[in-house]
């Protein structure tokens, strides 16, 4: 799991490489500092020579000084390093999402991609400079220290031969007790969240049932169990430092008590006990680091495991059987004993569908919510693969063809569309990256969006924020239709494209439609009767199946499903 | 949701510093017992490292003879004493933040949502949903880290550099004259590398704020992307962002990671050169005695080695503190947020009519409602709840200069249906926005019952009138608390009862658990038509006089419409009705129907006396059946 990231680091190697080789050396040399504390002490002051002192003092001042200049230089490479892995991580999973087929994205939930590449990509960069920076240092930090404390005194070393085991098994028995409390604490949190969550999204229910004090309330709640799960947590973390402060302070104590005798006996000199006691903390602190180190790798391997989720999806539709070269040459679609089901169970949302649209027609579908309507269509620019059976377009089918050649060919103006940032124009020319203004205009005349562009102060100039905030629902539909048209389509599918718009309008998109682009073949799912009254064909759905095929006249006439919905819609009219 | 991680600015640091602690100063036996823990365990800390210096005097003195094992053995008994102090002294003083930490972070977080469901609507209509969670996340959490780490932090170390100095002193003036020098040096290049820091730290959450939001919108708008095959353009876009910010990256973790390497090594420097002149002084004797001397040295040099440690970690605190106080500002922006004002006073009351319509007030539900009307003089005067409502030439704009509503007048008497149709961004919903008081108008144009709205207090306003918006939302919970939520004393009777009535009783009872169901984040395992079938359920259990039905059949198919229609019906027998819709066929059987543009009403009768008007209403009929 971890390689599969690794190989993120990419061209951040070296900066990382370096970072920890000079970590390296920057331990070295201020392990090398106590050490000639001692010589100060014994050779020095101790036989009473100034120009040792100042020989050994000197010594020690070049240490520091290097030591500074490495540790400034390793701590910039290292945020190079992690700074850059992270961007490369990003890039990489923002890369494959893009890749991802609608099954892909179904199955993740654009809510948890999300999180994927923004609070998880920051824990494993976080992590990851705490590697290359700590997870070299402690260790080493550990080892030198170790070997110095024995080299000097090998029996007053056996106290950390001691003490290390019991402040590790403590930290070890903290963590496990710890961590599972925190998770629990987690979940409160998340709890409490969406309350707020759902408040902000249902602002006008509740003020408009007066339960502000009955949500107060429950947040309250959410409230005080968060905070009985955090003291709960917190107060078994609130052993560690007292414990490691014991774990120091007993090491010290007993490092001056034997020391000390050691001294008196003079088996020990008094510079090699004082520098003996820079190493206590030095020893205990790299221990806590590492300890530090081993809790950030737990809490990211749960972000790591996320991200390598996102890699390891592959995309289920590829242009694996395409032919590059093949364009689609007419807008005719087929529908071949097609079954369909989103999680590709055989609990199937489509049943052996079978119809033929010539190119140039135009084709209704109706059906009740549920009915599988929008499913039907989104296999035509194959947004999914069908599990059985076979669809063809321009009589070929549609795998053979590259996905951008299919999608370019055929336009699906989706039921939950989206603007992006940025100017009407811009948002425009998805459509076709090369169209001329006057191209751009005429779409929009089509889709009926001229008009409103023009009334704006800068017309297709207009600036529209995420999610395209500034324009009014009906607006979006109709600036999403010329959208789609640009890309001079030879199949167009409306998904109940024009909920928000006006019957009138609705009417003059599809007269614009019907004159305009003459040959385009249309298919329009629809909720309206008379959206669909005049189309070449219509497709009555019912749970999943095709009930009935046919013109207005026929269905009205043969069709129970079709008649229903038509006298809803006319009940209280002459 | 760490993706709407606000801008770092701090406005006016020292009011929010002081806001700050008014919520620790309500647990402030807590906190003074934490402060002195925090003071008793750096004095004992100090207190250890200068005992070691009086062992090894000892250790010497004991081995030339001039002490004797017996003070060496009371020496390291005192030591051991000290360091107890220090233990029972840290614990507690961890032991009482976290209460203190937890329950300021409760006391917030309450109050910031007391507060916010006190806040108007137009205040959420102006911000997005990820702008205001995100002051109980990100802000939040920094502030805990603030309150948790930083504080203490930082009265820590001002202690300890503080309590050291003052050892040094005590042990050598020589040398800390010397100290002074290097501390200063040591001060001025945290202060240097700190503000670097803080400015690219400050840079980078912009950065971070930036990707991403790009995130977040080519995510959310992924599969329109795919439609258009536009994967190229849209990594592209992405590499650009991604690059700004690892670059702002990496010079704020330069700055952020170099200050303990910098902070260390000046410490060594210091070490050495303290050695080098202290032996210097102790050759000379200006230390005392010789064993002094090297105690005393040695403890000094212990010292000035630790003393970069406190001022380095205050230090590492700064972006955090940055954070915390913009954080923080935010928290209290919402806090601070003018809250839905409400100055009305006519109240609603249960009532018992008699037969001359005389009215009494009643403690206990009878079915009929009275607004109770209390006078300047002290009277008080009751009116029948009816559900009459007037609007007199009201005009209504959001921001200035956009007028949504120009002079719209209407009546609906009680039991009328009026229906509101037009295009969408015509005002339909605005109409309702400030009759339940969502939005205020000027006095006395808007009167339910007679009674200027503005006088009638918004909790009894918006009690009496149900409302079935078009984007339905459901709560966690279960679908029978969901149904009640208009009602929480529905008893289940009138619950099943209000779920036949809008037909939804059927798919409830085909879900796993029935009515005890429990419905994820807004209803996700419902389909929209069902949600919007159990938002009519709630609605018929709250039983109110005056329904407004926003859109309400939207998303449901006109089949499924039609099914539901006679419990629509049923619901709206004897009620006084709104409908606003763009599908003309919920309309037609409406007492009146408004045609509404541009803010306007430009007709007005109905179904019949419109299509003979051959008017905008006839066209938008006719629109419909326009075989096109």
């Amino acid at each position: 799991m971890i390689k599969k990231l690794a190989s993120s680091v990419g061209e951040y190697k070296r900066p990382s490489a370096l970072a920890a080789l000079f970590v390296a050396i920057e331990v070295a040399l201020e392990v090398a500092i106590p050490y000639l504390m001692s010589f100060i002490v014994d050779e020095g002051i101790s036989k009473n020579n100034i120009r040792n002192v100042i020989i050994f003092g000197c010594v020690m001042i070049a240490c520091a000084a290097l030591s500074l200049f490495f540790g400034v230089l390793s701590a910039r490479l290292a945020a190079k390093g992690s700074a850059g892995f992270a961007k490369n991580i990003r890039a990489r999973v923002f890369g494959k999402v893009q890749d991802f087929s609608f099954y892909n994205v179904d199955k993740f939930s654009t809510g948890s991609l999300i999180t994927r590449l923004t609070t998880d990509v920051n824990f494993v960069q976080f992590a990851y400079m705490l590697v290359i920076r700590v997870a070299v240092r402690a260790p080493l930090m550990l080892t030198v220290s170790i070997i110095m404390a024995f080299t000097l005194n090998a029996k007053l070393a056996v106290i950390f031969v001691a003490a290390i085991p019991i402040l590790a098994i403590a930290m070890i028995i903290l963590i496990k007790f710890g961590f599972p409390l925190f998770e629990k604490m987690f979940k409160k949190f998340d709890e409490m969240n969406s309350k707020v969550q759902e408040n902000l999204i249902a602002i006008r229910v509740v003020k408009s049932f007066v339960r502000e004090n009955h949500e107060t309330e429950e947040f309250r709640k959410a409230s005080a169990a968060v905070q009985r799960a955090q003291l709960k947590a917190e107060k078994v973390v609130v052993f560690g430092l007292p414990l490691f402060m014991f774990c120091i302070y007993a090491c010290l104590l007993a490092i001056l008590w034997f020391g000390g005798n050691l001294v008196i006996s003079r088996t020990m000199t008094e510079g090699q006990l004082s520098s003996f006691i820079g190493y206590v903390q030095q020893i205990l602190m790299s221990l806590m680091l590492i300890g530090m180190i081993l809790i950030n790798l737990v809490i990211s391997k749960a972000s790591i495991k996320r991200i390598v989720e996102v890699l390891d999806e592959a995309p289920d539709i590829s242009d694996e059987h395409a032919d590059p070269s093949l364009k689609v040459a007419e807008g005719s679609v087929e529908f071949k004993d097609v079954c369909f089901s989103y999680n590709k169970s055989d609990n199937y949302v489509l049943n052996d569908i079978n119809f033929k649209i010539n190119a140039g027609e135009t084709v209704g579908i109706i059906g009740g919510t549920g009915s599988a309507k929008t499913s039907l269509v989104q296999l035509i620019p194959r947004l999914y693969d069908v599990q059985k059976g076979e669809i063809l377009v321009g009589g070929k089918p549609v795998d053979k063809y590259t996905l951008r050649n299919l999608r370019d060919a055929v336009a699906v103006v989706l039921q939950k569309n989206v603007l992006f940032s940025g100017t009407i124009k811009e948002n425009l020319k998805w459509g076709d990256e090369n169209a001329s203004d006057e191209e751009i205009a005429e779409a929009c005349r089509i889709a009926q969006a001229d008009a409103f562009i023009r009334s704006f102060p800068d017309g297709y100039d207009t600036y529209l924020g995420q999610g395209g905030v500034n324009v009014s629902g009906g607006q979006k539909q109709r600036l999403c239709i010329a959208r789609a048209l640009l890309k001079r389509p030879k199949i167009m599918i409306l998904d109940d494209s024009t909920s928000a718009v006006d019957t009138a309008t609705d009417a003059k998109i599809r007269e614009g439609l019907r004159t305009k682009l003459k040959g385009m073949t249309v298919i329009i799912i629809a909720q309206r009767i008379n959206t669909v009254k005049e189309a070449d064909k219509i497709i009555v759905m019912n749970d999943g199946r095709i009930d009935a095929i046919g013109r207005h006249e026929e269905l009205l006439a043969t069709n129970t499903i079709y008649r229903e919905v038509y006298e809803s819609q006319q009940k209280g009219v002459e | 949701m760490a993706n709407h991680a606000g801008p770092v600015k701090v406005q006016n640091p020292a009011k929010t510093l002081l806001r700050i602690f008014s919520y620790i100063g309500k647990y402030k036996g807590s906190a003074i017992f934490a402060l002195v823990g925090l003071i008793l365990s750096i004095a004992a800390n100090v207190a250890g490292t200068f005992y070691i210096k009086i062992i090894l005097e000892l250790v010497i003195n004991v081995r030339e003879g001039l002490a004797t094992s017996a003070d060496l053995i009371q020496a390291i008994g005192s030591l051991i004493g000290i360091y107890a102090v220090g233990i029972v002294a840290v614990f507690t003083q961890e032991r009482l933040m976290i209460n203190v930490v937890t329950g300021v972070m409760r006391s917030i977080r309450d109050e910031m949502f007391e507060k916010m469901e006190r806040l108007p609507v137009k205040y959420f209509d102006t911000r997005t949903h990820g702008e205001i969670m995100s002051r109980y996340t990100n802000d939040t959490e920094a502030l805990r880290q603030f309150v948790a780490s930083a504080i203490p932090q930082l009265f820590s170390s001002c202690i300890t550099v503080v309590a050291m100095f003052t050892m040094m002193v005590i042990l050598s003036w020589q040398l800390s004259l010397f100290v002074v020098g290097m501390l200063a040096l040591m001060l001025i290049s945290v202060g240097r590398i700190a503000k670097k820091s803080g400015s690219y730290f400050i840079k980078q959450q912009a950065a971070i704020g930036k990707v991403n939001g790009y995130i977040e919108e080519y995510i959310e708008g992924q599969k329109v992307t795919k439609v258009f095959c536009h994967e190229k353009k849209v990594k592209e876009g992405f590499a650009g962002l991604n690059e700004e910010l690892c670059n702002n990256a990496t010079a704020a973790n330069a700055y952020a990671n170099s200050l303990m390497p910098i902070m260390g090594n000046l410490s060594y420097l210091l070490y050495a050169s303290v050695a080098i002149i202290g032996s210097y002084l102790v050759l000379n004797g200006a230390l005392g005695s010789y064993a002094a001397g090297i105690a005393t040295l040695i403890a000094f040099m212990q010292y000035s080695r630790q003393l970069s440690s406190p001022i380095g970690q205050a230090a590492q605190q700064f972006n955090g503190i940055l954070l915390a106080l913009a954080g923080a500002e935010r928290i209290f922006d919402l806090m601070d947020a003018e809250p839905e004002k409400d100055e009305g006073y006519v109240t609603l009351v249960n009532a018992i009519i008699d037969e001359e319509g005389n009215i009494t007030e009643s403690e206990k539900p009878t079915g009929r409602w009275a607004w109770k009307h209390p006078h300047k003089d002290g009277t008080l005067t009751y009116t029948e709840l009816k559900g009459d409502i007037r609007f007199e030439s009201v005009t209504f704009s959001y921001e200035e200069n956009k007028t949504v509503l120009k002079d719209i007048s209407l009546y609906a008497h009680p039991g009328q249906k009026i229906a509101l149709v037009g295009s969408t961004g015509a005002g339909k919903t605005t109409i309702t926005n400030l009759l339940t008081r969502f939005y205020d108008v000027p006095d006395g144009k808007i009167r339910y019952d007679g009674i200027n709205i503005n006088k009638i207090k918004k909790d009894d306003l918006r009690s009496s009138l149900g409302m079935v918006l078009q984007d339905t939302h459901l709560f966690t919970g279960t679908v029978k608390e969901n149904i009640r939520y208009g009602r929480p004393d529905a008893t289940d009777e009138e619950v099943y009862e209000a779920a036949r009535l809008a037909n939804a009783d059927f798919f409830i009872s085909h879900l796993p658990e029935g009515y005890d169901t429990v419905l994820t984040a807004d209803g996700a395992n419902l389909s929209q038509g069902q949600r919007q079938l159990l938002a009519i359920a709630r609605v018929a259990a709250a039983d109110p006089p005056v329904l407004i039905l926003d859109e309400a059949t939207s998303s449901i198919d006109t089949r499924t419409e039609w099914l539901i229609q006679k419990g629509m019906d049923r619901l709206m027998q004897g009620r006084t009705v709104f409908i606003i819709a763009h599908r003309l066929s919920t309309v037609r059987n409406a007492d009146a129907i408004l045609v509404i543009e541009n803010g306007e009403i430009i007709e007005r009768g109905n179904h019949e006396s419109l299509i003979n008007q051959k008017g905008r209403y006839y066209q938008l009929n006719m629109g419909m059946f326009e075989l096109s």
